[in-house]
């Protein structure tokens, strides 16, 4: 379904110092450098598949997914979407894929989501019996029956993020790429969100290619990421196989029912937080099962559970090795450019 | 050939420009009722930009002062007022700034909504602005009968060959200053002075358009060099032959050269575009 071979984009940065001085030398003389946002980068992903894509900052995952989405040009490198070259935009290719980028959006802004969806069935050339049902489906699965006939302008950010979804899926696309879908929106939202996307891949087999800075996002609904740092693959694989790989321990969550000594806890394994009702130790994933015994031997254990290190940890330990910040969101190319 | 250049499988081949324009055609009412559902919208502001245009009539009444000792050249205190409420009427039809709109979305990178579109950017625009009409319709209403009642003597009325350039020249003028805004609009994909340029443009449209001043009172020098340029095929040349200026041969000639001006400035439009698009960055969008 997506198919990228040995991708690069940079862009031709104008430098300049501050102040006034150098504002004035650069109307006479311009200093250029070249920025690699994305270097020799390659992946498939197959129909129906759900792929998360992370990185720190500026490591290229908003670039990328602009390139898949036919906005950006490839500097090399060959990229295809269901055999379409997106950059030329065909307008087949146009209608099989949907990009949702956090808060841009193509709602109208003085105008309810239901003209811009009215708008959208004629543009994308969908039977109106298709659309309304498609409407009716998602509106009803995301809880905005009566928020489309409100002007855009009054809805709240979340209200506004779930009319966007439904304009960007009106025309069921194959593709989606979702460029921090669930930014700005609180915990119960965000779950929501979760469990739409998931829902709409299942029932309708789209590929799904997400970026996220909410780790919660990608541990829910990617079995696979692709990890890229400064433009370059770092890992493509299993997520479980990334946390194994990345932190083979395991964390224990004990809930005691009175108070313990820390050096009993340090016995067990290295404590990552204790108080007196909790505790919470990292094992290696092999002794898990031997610690567990011990622990609830020794241990004035009410609840017990065994978990995989939260993925914001695994991602800041798979960073911190490369010199790197964890992810965060990625500000996308205007933080790195300047037009001529 | 590589087996990265066959990735995928065969690229499909393009779909044919007569079934975009019909897929186009078939989405343009959409577009329109949503323009004017905006228009609608943004009434308040709508109001003020027509207000904003009322610089002809501030002409008028200086030529007429000047014109009441006598008539300058072929313009009498009737021709002038023919004249100043034809250019409202012409320019409330074909006027567009979206070259305004559209640095705006290249540069903050909301260009990327429309191309992500399965329709045409430029189609989008075009209805943006079509879907102006109504509403300026019902503020040219008012002038149009003005100029009926004040002006019928001296309106072109009776041959159907001008009648006929006369209706081409409106539709062509609406075309030249379409194409002259995704012109100048595209220059926001390669400087970040693109607005610059425009505000340039609307310096010399008002000169040599004929929108300020008639092109007949103004020097030789002028007028020749206003005849090689394409702004008077914007504004003056509709309103000569509406207010009775031109001859059926001297207007069939000015048709032609304004048809020209369209291909020209169309290719050119299209070619600027096309490159841009390739330079678009999709800064935040």
């Amino acid at each position: 379904m997506i198919d990228v071979r040995n991708l690069s984009k940079s862009y031709r940065v104008h430098k300049r110092a501050p102040g006034i001085v150098a504002a004035l030398r650069s109307v006479l003389k311009r200093r250029y450098e070249t920025v690699k946002a994305v270097e020799d980068l390659s992946f498939q992903i197959a129909e129906g598949e759900r792929v998360g894509f992370l990185g720190p900052n500026g490591a290229g995952k908003t670039t990328t997914l602009k390139v898949l989405a036919g906005l950006l040009h490839p500097t090399s490198g060959v990229v295809r979407v269901d055999s379409y070259v997106p950059q030329m935009r065909d307008p087949r290719f146009l209608k099989m894929i949907t990009l949702v980028m956090g808060q841009k959006q193509q709602l109208l802004w003085d105008l309810p989501p239901a003209d811009t969806y009215a708008m959208n069935r004629a543009i994308y050339d969908i039977p109106r019996a298709q659309a309304d049902e498609t409407v009716r489906t998602l509106t009803e699965l995301l809880e905005i029956g009566d928020l489309v006939g409100k002007p855009t302008r009054q809805l709240s950010l979340g209200e506004r993020m779930k009319c966007e979804l439904v304009a960007a899926l009106l025309h069921r696309p194959r593709v989606l790429f979702l460029d921090e879908p669930t930014i700005g929106l609180d915990v119960s939202m965000q779950a929501k969100m979760r469990d739409f996307i998931r829902d709409y891949n299942q029932r309708y087999g789209a590929a799904v290619l997400l970026t996220s800075h909410y780790m919660d996002d990608v541990a829910a609904l990617c079995p696979r990421v692709i990890v890229i740092d400064h433009g370059r693959l770092i890992y493509d694989g299993e997520l479980r196989e990334l946390v194994r790989r990345v932190r083979p321990d395991k964390h224990i969550t004990m809930r005691l029912s009175k108070p313990v000594d820390r050096a009993d806890l340090t016995r067990l394994g290295t404590v990552v937080s204790a108080d007196a009702a909790q505790a919470v130790i990292a094992v290696p994933a092999a002794q898990a099962s031997a610690a567990v015994r011990d622990a609830l031997a020794a241990l004035p254990i009410v609840d017990l559970t065994i978990e995989e290190p939260p993925l914001e940890e695994v991602m800041r330990e798979l960073f911190r090795a490369r010199g790197r910040e964890a992810p965060e969101r990625d500000p996308g190319p205007h933080d790195k450019q300047a037009n001529a | 050939m590589t087996a990265a250049d066959t990735a995928g499988g065969p690229t499909p081949d393009p779909p044919s420009v007569a079934a975009e324009l019909a897929r186009a055609a078939r989405a343009f009412p959409a577009l329109l009722r949503v323009g004017v559902a905006e228009v609608v919208a943004y009434r308040a502001e709508f109001l003020v930009w027509i207000l904003t245009t009322n610089m002809p009539l501030v002409m008028l009444a200086l030529w007429h002062a000047v014109a009441a000792d006598g008539p300058v050249g072929r313009f009498d205190q009737a021709r002038f007022t023919a004249y100043y409420l034809g250019v409202l009427v012409v320019r409330l039809a074909t006027s567009n700034w979206m070259a305004w709109q559209m640095s705006m979305e290249i540069r903050d990178g909301t260009l990327s909504a429309k191309l992500l579109r399965p329709i045409h950017p430029l189609y989008a625009y075009a209805a943006d602005h079509i879907s102006a009409v109504p509403m300026r319709l019902v503020v040219v209403s008012p002038i149009v009968a003005i100029l009926f009642a004040t002006s019928w003597g001296r309106l072109v009325r009776h041959d159907p060959r001008l009648l006929l350039i006369l209706a081409a020249s409106i539709a062509g003028a609406w075309l030249l200053m379409y194409f002259s805004m995704v012109l100048l609009g595209s220059l926001a994909f390669y400087v970040d002075s693109a607005m610059g340029v425009f505000e340039l443009w609307i310096g010399l449209h008002g000169l040599f358009s004929g929108y300020l001043i008639p092109l007949e009172v103004m020097p030789r020098w002028f007028r020749a060099l206003a005849d090689v340029l394409p702004f008077r095929f914007m504004l003056a040349f509709p309103v000569e032959t509406l207010v009775g200026l031109l001859s059926p041969g001297q207007a069939l000639r000015q048709l032609a050269a304004q048809w020209i001006y369209i291909a020209v400035l169309g290719v050119l439009a299209m070619r600027v575009w096309r490159a841009g698009v390739k330079r678009f960055a999709a800064f935040g969008g």
